[in-house]
């Protein structure tokens, strides 16, 4: 039985009680003496020279400091924004990346893009001006799609990228994945959209900058997933300031998905302005402003062969994809499509031979980067959809056909770079099988039918690597920063504990979870253990929270960091109580030495570390200790969905009936957030494969720009997500954690297509939404 | 939003007065007109609320017409026991709790808005709008998207809905079945049928370039045989809207569908 707060225990969320009680404290939430505020003139065109720039109306608008624009912004030398990954084509070459200023200075590539920033007293008094400005343009061709972007006569986007092409990359064995699918008994193909998407966090990007004239320093509050990359990248590309002479602080962040990975045009701004103006700038963008400039997710356009013997045995996989990276590289996203996509390629399954060419262009819409997943769904949406069309065509159930594919072996080594710790694919299928009562589905499906109802039933059996990463494998592979971990542990001298995590909380509930395995280790209550993140100037260093990797490798830093303040309490106790350290456990709030009466209370271990009257000889006073961990290898989440929908054909509205997922995370430290965390992750992959959808129209006008057309999925599109975890322990890490943060949002589209296919005898692109499924039935 | 001036007047009379201005806005429930003004899509100098001069109300008068004051929110239609099934139904699905709560019968049909559910309902039912000036038969009323019979300073003050026994067009059932826009949850398709005694009325909204629009050929059909079998093939695709939720091929085929359903519903 797990303790009541430790590893194990569904602990509610500590953190919980402000959230839901107005007491979070948001960036736009912080004011300070003197603040303006920023507003951006933001270009109404998808692609056009900027002829012209009048701010004279806008400088003489009531309460205007400053109105800024590009060439300003660059003569002060602030550098353009950069794409921090470098992929190299298979010729040889680097990525060509095209310069990005964070205030446009001659040409705009996207609707939104920012051209000159108003700084005013007051939020009404910088719209005011704003709409004083007067840009003039010069209106260029625009291209929105990969297809607009390769053809022949295409615009131009970046004079850095010949016909728009950012890279031509290739992963696996090209020639031996011909021959194996020349040599097959059957090779099924089929050509696959992945929708673009909006993250869509609830509380939308915010930027806060103060400058100290008098220590010549910077400080900014900012929605940011990592504070400490942030400031290293401000720092050391865009010339803001030194990294001693920056401090970055993401208070409360109301959700990221990864679009607040990246570093934005408007946080520089604000910061070159609040030092050139000399005045403090907030920035917080309103909805439209998010879903015009927030990075954007997916958007790839693939075709795929896969061939088969006759045993039905996967014997290659052949992908093609294009991606859409939109008019700018921001600071990921060309790791995206590449190496956390076409390294996944292999899925839960024995695959010999497998060869990815990926290409990615630019276009006039919103940067694309990474969105919860971040190229994995991508990869899990591919197969997955593949097996059940092979399924289909060579006769056999897609259930039978994964099971017969299967990798039972591990370790396993794809031939796509991933190495595979541990797994059980069966158990986890077994399991989604029995709570998905796939039994009974006939019955079901002939009840759906004597109502005019059409009714199917979708697996989906993902695999996907978080934890990302190994330094050193990523640095191989173009990452330009590594990808550990810190944790400091402190105890007070009251014996009171602060956890300072390089990770950051943005709705995943680490406040709750790490202070967990704390209490677990030193059977204390969680009220005096803290979590304390995302302030540069408090926590030591830190590589911040995206790609599941929080709970992999953030917490076994903490643990690293739990081991040395063992081991210390430990000498000290053994010191004191004249014991050896081998007899000593640590339990009910106190050092106690086994088989005997004696004991120290955790508190008076604290204080003698800091009184230091009796230390043993040669010990450092203090109790306090940092780790840094750098993981072995990547984890490898995995597990079977399972979705059943009832689709109205006179209408083509898809009734999701029921949704079962059983995942495999390692150990789960907390059960009730990961449940949450595959709630909301189905949420969001229902969302693609259903709801959600970015438009652009043929002039770059982005067409689903606000809720009143962008579908957020809502409660009453979603049944109740039947759950659960079957753990095989991840063996490289402390904790064996794989991670959950993402396993919902990859996992559950190919199984919701799937099963609306399985309805309608169709294919069909996502999202499946009504009038795509009506217009499916009756093609 | 931009700065304005806000007044309440106490009278309709005052309320006109204070709509003499160009600059002047009307403002009911303000649950279309707000986000736009929140958006800067909209500029006015003064809006005039009428929340204060409007009723609140609904009566049943003669020998069972329904009267409902202009100001009348939408939540209370939904759970007035003196309204009809099909009107209370209608009331209940508009918008979100929010809307419904300060959302008002008048403004709706004031706004025309081409998806909005109420023009559908008053439209089929022949219901007739009063203004502090006249009383306005639907089949007059509605001229377009956004676009009312209403002029210069007229409001709407009641609308009444012919479920009396002496009406010689009395409505004795109704039936709307709305098919939603997934984001705005606003109909893409609505369509209200109503029987009544001069023949079945079929009125659609969503749909049209045109707003608000009487389904005649289903109303003919209808009329002589009041089945889901006897509903038309779906009406052209020639003039209906086309977005990112439904072409109108797609939304033509809907206004078919729902038409049915309706007719379905109503036993």
């Amino acid at each position: 039985m797990p303790k009541d707060t430790g590893i194990g225990a569904s602990v509610t969320r500590t953190e919980d009680v402000r959230f839901t009680t107005g007491k979070g404290r948001y960036t736009d939430d912080f004011k300070c003496l003197g603040l303006h505020y920023a507003y951006f003139v933001r270009s109404p065109h998808a692609h056009a020279t900027v002829t012209g720039i009048d701010k004279s109306a806008a400088e003489a608008s009531e309460g205007v400091v400053a109105v800024y624009d590009g060439h300003q912004l660059t003569g002060d030398g602030v550098g353009n924004l950069i794409c921090g990954w470098g992929i190299t084509s298979k010729d040889g070459t680097p990525m060509k990346m095209g310069a990005w200023s964070a205030l446009a200075t001659n040409t705009v590539r996207y609707v939104g893009d920012a051209v000159v920033v108003v700084i005013a007293d007051t939020l009404e008094n910088a719209k005011d001006a704003a709409g004083k400005v007067e840009v003039s343009y010069s209106e260029l061709p625009v291209v929105t799609d990969v297809a607009g972007a390769i053809a022949p006569g295409a615009p131009q986007i970046h004079p850095e990228a010949e016909g728009n092409q950012i890279y031509d990359w290739e992963i696996g064995d090209q020639a031996a994945t011909d021959a194996a699918l020349a040599g097959a008994a059957r090779v099924v193909e089929m050509e696959i959209t992945n929708n673009r998407l909006a993250p869509v966090a609830m509380e939308p990007r915010a930027a806060m900058a103060q400058y100290d004239a008098g220590t010549d320093h910077l400080t900014l509050h900012t929605t940011s997933q990592n504070p400490h990359v942030a400031r290293l990248v401000l720092s050391a590309f865009y010339q803001i300031a030194p990294e001693h002479k920056l401090r970055v602080i993401a208070p409360d962040v109301g959700g990221g998905f990864g679009s607040k990975i990246y570093i934005y045009p408007e946080e520089i701004v604000c910061l070159w302005a609040a030092r050139k103006a000399g005045v403090p700038v907030k920035w917080t963008a309103d909805r439209s402003e998010a879903f015009l400039t927030d990075a954007h997710g997916r958007d790839h356009v693939s075709t795929a062969k896969m061939g088969f013997d006759a045993d039905n045995k996967i014997v290659g996989f052949k992908v093609d994809t294009k991606a859409n990276l939109g008019a700018y590289m921001s600071l990921f996203s060309s790791s995206v499509p590449t190496y956390l996509y076409a390294t996944l390629l292999s899925g839960q399954y024995v695959i010999p031979n497998i060869h990815c060419n990926v290409q990615t262009y630019y276009t006039n819409t919103a940067p694309v980067d990474a969105y919860r997943g971040a190229g994995r769904p991508e990869a899990c949406y591919l197969i997955e959809r593949m097996m059940e069309k092979a399924a289909g065509e060579l006769g056999v159930s897609p259930a039978e056909l994964r099971r017969t594919n299967f990798i039972q072996q591990f370790p396993y080594q794809t031939p796509v770079i991933m190495a595979y710790d541990t797994g059980d694919f069966n158990a986890t299928m077994d399991a989604a099988e029995t709570a998905a009562d796939v039994a009974g589905f006939a019955a079901r499906r002939a009840a759906s039918e004597a109502e005019g109802k059409k009714r199917g039933i979708g697996y989906s059996c993902y695999i996907e690597a978080c934890g990302i990463a190994p330094s050193a494998a990523v640095g191989s592979l173009g990452a330009g920063v590594g990808l550990w971990e810190s944790a400091e542990v402190r105890v007070n001298p009251v014996g009171s504990i602060e956890i300072l995590t390089g990770s950051h909380s943005h709705g995943q509930g680490h406040e709750t979870t790490f202070a967990q395995i704390v209490s677990d280790r030193f059977d204390l209550p969680l009220d005096q253990i803290k979590i304390v993140h995302g302030d540069t100037d408090t926590v030591q260093f830190g590589m911040g929270t995206y790609g599941s990797r929080s709970g992999a490798v953030g917490m076994s830093a903490i643990v690293k960091a739990l081991d040395k303040v063992e081991a210390k309490v430990k000498k000290i106790a053994a010191h004191v109580l004249e014991a050896s350290e081998d007899d000593l456990v640590i339990e009910g709030g106190a050092v106690k030495v086994q088989g005997t009466d004696k004991q120290m209370l955790w508190h008076e271990v604290g204080l003698s570390a800091y009184t230091a009257h009796n230390l043993p000889e040669g010990m450092e006073p203090g109790l306090k200790e940092g780790a840094f961990y750098d993981p072995t290898n990547f984890t490898f989440p995995a597990g079977t969905y399972i979705c059943e929908v009832e689709v109205d054909p006179d209408t083509g509205v898809v009734n999701i009936e029921s949704f079962v997922a059983a995942d495999d995370f390692g150990q789960v430290i907390n059960p009730l957030i990961v449940g949450g965390q595959v709630h909301g992750g189905i949420a969001q992959g229902v969302g693609q494969a259903m709801l959600e959808n970015i438009v652009y129209d043929e002039d770059g006008q982005l067409q689903s720009g606000t809720f009143m057309d962008y579908t957020m999925p809502r409660a009453d599109d979603l049944p109740s997500f039947q759950v659960s975890t079957h753990e095989t322990f991840c063996p490289g890490n402390p904790l064996g954690i794989k991670g959950c943060g993402e396993a919902g949002a990859i996992g559950s589209p190919p199984a919701l297509v799937n099963a609306v296919i399985d309805a309608i005898g169709k294919d069909i692109q996502m999202p499946v939404s009504p009038e795509n499924v009506w217009k499916a039935i009756n093609a | 939003m931009y700065d304005f001036e806000y007044v309440k007047p106490g009278s309709v009379a005052d309320a006109v007065a204070a709509l003499q201005s160009e600059e002047a806005t009307a403002m009911s429930g303000g649950q279309s007109l707000l986000p736009t003004m929140k958006a800067r899509l909209a500029q006015h100098e003064t809006v005039v609320d009428l929340t204060g001069c409007l009723q609140d109300s609904i009566r049943v008068e003669r020998d069972g017409d329904i009267f409902i004051g202009g100001g009348t929110r939408h939540a209370a239609v939904a759970r007035d026991s003196v309204v009809p099934g099909w009107l209370a139904d209608v009331a209940a699905h508009i918008g979100d709790p929010a809307v419904r709560n300060r959302g008002t019968i008048g403004g709706s049909l004031a706004n025309n808005d081409p998806a909005a559910c109420y023009p559908a309902v008053v439209l089929a039912t022949g219901a007739t709008i009063t203004t502090n000036t006249r009383s306005i038969a639907a089949d007059d009323y509605f001229q377009g998207m956004f676009t009312t019979a209403l002029e210069e300073g007229e409001i709407i003050t009641e609308v009444m809905f012919p479920t009396g026994v002496s009406e010689p067009g009395r409505v004795f059932n109704a039936n709307y079945q709305k098919f939603v826009q997934p984001a705005s949850r606003f109909a893409l398709v609505g369509v209200c049928v109503a029987q009544t005694n001069e023949g079945v009325r079929v009125a659609v909204t969503g749909a049209s370039e045109d707003g608000v629009f009487r389904w005649t050929d289903a109303e003919a059909a209808l009329s002589a045989n009041f089945s889901a079998d006897a509903v038309p093939p779906a009406p052209p695709a020639d003039g209906m809207l086309g977005d990112i939720h439904g072409t109108p091929e797609y939304r033509a085929h809907i206004i078919h569908v729902m038409t049915k359903r309706a007719v379905i519903a109503m036993g």
